[in-house]
């Protein structure tokens, strides 16, 4: 089987600028998201995720000037996040030429907004991001909010329900491993990998290269996402696909 | 060079739109019959349903207008499979430049997802639209139906079975993945188009 393991680098949008520092001396405008977009494009990255994080009206348009950007100067698939709450919103996204949106509390609150996005769209638009934590009862519960609310979805039976209703992938983000860098929540992610017929997108926890090889081989994912390891240069996607390949995992170079 | 990508209803042409910008190219987007008939190439992009796209096809008279063409055209994804006899997609006649059919990819095993989504290898590419890309390239697929292996085929990806991952016939083209997103081999790939013209 020839098809590449994905590797996505995942971008911080406040008001025009990527909020996480870089380690990218040699760029003009180190907090330009096109310009970082470009800079991972160049080093082999399979996709990129642009979240907004901005919260006012004009930054919003801001974002949308981004996107826009952004689609005129990357040649690979991207996807953008974050603030995305009903069709329209999807709709003016994909206008100004992203590849792909993530739902996440919008498809909690309302779950026929993923039935609406892939009868409008198809469902290749449409990721449903699910953050998740796991309990003292030993139960994954789905949180809105950036991980403020907590609900009584569990992870496997609103996984399933996302799948059902056509959503194209599942970004999966442990609360209780995201920003440790210990690894890849591999258990549940397997758990989600062999019960649903989509690929599943690993995120939080990335702290070393060998935390992607276990997610791809315990783990079952179809891709891994990261940030932090990418921005501040602790991992060079480049590198990382070399030692990806070395381990026997498919990945494009 | 005057380049045509047909409108329909489909998501993303734009993203066609801007793969030709970085090439220097300034398409026009339509679904004009005289514009598609007198540009130099035209581009037939894609993502929807074959059901509803031929549908929407055939209300232009877009579907007699795609057929009559003689000069370089490239069918993207659905746009490829549109230039097939038939879609198990909506159970749909298509437009016949290839004659063979469109099949709904099923899964043996659970290992494999539907779609097929993500960077796959192109096998054994050959003609002048695969000049200079090294065999094992890859590029971006995401589809859940495909088209298997014909005397039109002239590169091939192996997902669950070997199946075209690009064809060739006449003037007519087609890739069953997206050059538009697949970086440079993309560009390489869309170049190699544009110089059939």
């Amino acid at each position: 089987m020839s098809l590449a393991k994905r590797i996505i680098p995942c971008l911080d949008v406040k008001d025009g600028q990527t909020v996480k520092g870089t380690n990218f001396v040699n760029l003009r405008q180190a907090g330009d998201p096109v310009e970082l977009g470009k800079k991972y494009s160049e080093e082999n990255a399979d996709e990129l995720v642009f979240l907004d994080i901005t919260a006012s009206h004009e930054g919003r348009k801001t974002f949308t000037d981004v996107v826009r950007r952004v689609a005129a100067e990357v040649s690979i698939p991207f996807t953008v996040g974050g603030g995305i709450n009903e069709l329209s919103d999807v709709d003016c996204m994909l206008n100004a030429g992203a590849d792909k949106v993530s739902i996440n509390s919008a498809a909690i609150r309302r779950p026929e907004l993923i039935d609406e996005i892939a009868l409008n769209f198809g469902s290749q638009v449409c990721i449903v991001a699910i953050d998740a934590k796991l309990e003292a009862d030993g139960k994954w519960y789905c949180y809105l909010n950036g991980g403020r609310i907590r609900t009584d979805r569990t992870l496997l039976e609103w996984g399933k329900e996302v799948a059902d209703r056509g959503a194209g992938e599942i970004l999966f983000t442990s609360m209780n491993h995201d920003g440790v860098k210990q690894g890849f929540a591999n258990e549940p992610l397997s758990l989600l990998s062999d019960a649903l017929p989509i690929p599943i997108i690993a995120s939080g926890g990335a702290g070393c290269m060998a935390d992607f090889r276990d997610t791809f081989i315990q783990g079952k994912s179809d891709a891994a996402l990261a940030a932090s390891v990418f921005h501040y240069g602790e991992i060079k996607i480049a590198d990382l696909k070399k030692y990806l390949k070395q381990e026997g995992i498919s990945v494009r170079i | 060079m005057k380049v045509a990508i047909i409108k329909y209803n489909a998501g993303n042409i734009y993203s066609v739109v801007h793969a030709l910008n970085r090439l220097g190219i300034d398409p026009i987007v339509t679904d004009d019959t005289v514009q598609i008939q007198t540009a130099d190439a035209v581009i037939f992009p894609g993502q929807g349903e074959a059901a509803k796209t031929m549908t929407y096809l055939k209300k232009k008279g877009l579907d007699e207008v795609i057929r009559q063409l003689r000069q370089p055209v490239l069918g993207i994804c659905i746009g490829m499979q549109l230039l097939c006899a038939y879609s198990e997609e909506g159970e749909t006649n298509c437009l016949g430049i290839f004659d063979v059919p469109v099949k709904r990819f099923h899964a043996p095993e659970h290992s494999f997802k539907i779609p097929h989504m993500g960077w796959d290898t192109l096998i054994k590419p050959n003609g002048a639209l695969y000049q200079g890309v090294p065999e094992n390239s890859y590029v971006y697929f995401i589809h859940s139906y495909y088209v298997p292996l014909s005397e039109y085929t002239i590169a091939e990806n192996d997902y669950i079975l070997p199946f075209s991952a690009s064809m060739a016939k006449d003037n007519f083209y087609a890739t069953q993945f997206h050059p538009e997103k697949s970086g440079s081999v993309g560009e390489a790939i869309l170049k190699n188009f544009l110089q059939l013209v």
